[in-house]
C-alpha cells in the first residue's frame, strides 16, 4: 500500500499493517525533517505532491519490491503540506521471514521513492530565504 | 498548430507565475513543449534532470503530443 498523507503520518497504526505470523523480521525507514542542510537552518519543510502520478510510481515501486524481495507486508505513506522540524516526512515499512530480505526491500522501497515521485520540497530558513532542494545526489543513490 | 495545456509544478510554476496554460504550438513531442517553454519562461534546467507526462502518464521526451493534450512538465524530483 502506498499513500499520501496530508495530515501526521501515524507510525503505530501503519506499523500494525505490518503484523503478519509468517513475519520474523520488520524493517521500518522513518525520514524526519531535520533543522539543518548544507549549512543552512532550517526552521520547516514544504512537500508539493502531485498527487495522481505519485500514488500510481509509489504502487508501482512497492509492487517492484514484493517481485524482487519475498515480502509479507509492505507499506509507505509520504507527507504532503507544510513540515515541522521532527516531523515524519516518509515512512517504509516491510515485514518478511527473514531479516535479509527486509532490510533490502526497505532500502529499495525508500531510495526509489525519493527519485522517482513528483514530489518537491521547499525548505524555508531562518534568515529568511527559501529555496526548493535539487536533490543530484539522489539520483546516483541506487540499492545494491 | 496544436492546442496543448502545460502544467507547472514546484520552481517550474513559480518561474512561469503560473500553473497552468493553454497555447497553440507547431510541436511533435514531449521535447518540443518544453522546449517552447523554456523559451517563454527562461527556465534552463537540464532535460535530464526533468520528467515530463502527457495526460498523467509519464513519458520519455521523445513521446508524441497530439492536439488536446495536457503536458505535465515536472522540475528534478527531491522526495523523502
Amino acid at each position: 500500500m502506498f499513500a499520501i498523507s496530508s495530515s501526521e503520518i501515524g507510525v503505530n497504526e501503519l506499523r500494525g499493517r505490518l503484523s503478519n505470523p509468517g513475519s520474523g523480521g520488520v524493517c521500518v525507514f522513518e525520514g524526519w525533517v531535520r533543522n539543518q542542510n548544507e549549512g543552512r537552518t532550517v526552521l520547516r519543510l514544504e512537500y508539493e505532491v502531485y498527487e495522481p502520478l505519485a500514488v500510481v510510481e509509489g504502487e508501482k515501486v512497492i509492487a517492484e519490491a514484493r517481485q524482487q524481495f519475498p515480502l509479507l507486508e509492505a507499506t509507505c505513506v509520504h507527507r504532503s503540506g507544510v513540515l515541522e522540524i521532527g516531523d515524519c516526512a516518509v515512512w517504509v515499512g516491510v515485514s518478511a521471514r527473514h531479516r535479509n530480505e527486509a532490510f533490502k526491500a526497505c532500502r529499495y522501497i525508500i531510495d526509489e521513492i525519493k527519485v522517482r515521485l513528483p514530489i518537491w520540497k521547499k525548505e524555508h530558513y531562518a534568515d529568511g530565504d527559501s529555496g526548493w532542494v535539487v536533490c543530484e545526489r539522489c539520483a546516483n543513490v541506487r540499492h545494491t | 498548430m496544436k492546442t496543448i495545456t502545460v502544467r507547472y509544478f514546484a520552481s517550474f510554476r513559480e518561474r512561469a507565475g503560473l500553473g497552468e496554460e493553454t497555447l497553440q504550438l507547431d510541436v511533435h513531442t514531449a521535447m518540443d513543449v518544453f522546449n517552447e517553454t523554456r523559451e517563454r519562461h527562461g527556465s534552463t534546467e537540464p532535460t535530464s534532470h526533468c520528467k515530463v507526462a502527457i495526460n498523467d502518464e509519464i513519458v520519455d521526451w521523445t513521446a508524441r503530443v497530439s492536439d488536446g493534450d495536457t503536458v505535465l512538465l515536472f522540475p528534478p524530483v527531491a522526495g523523502g
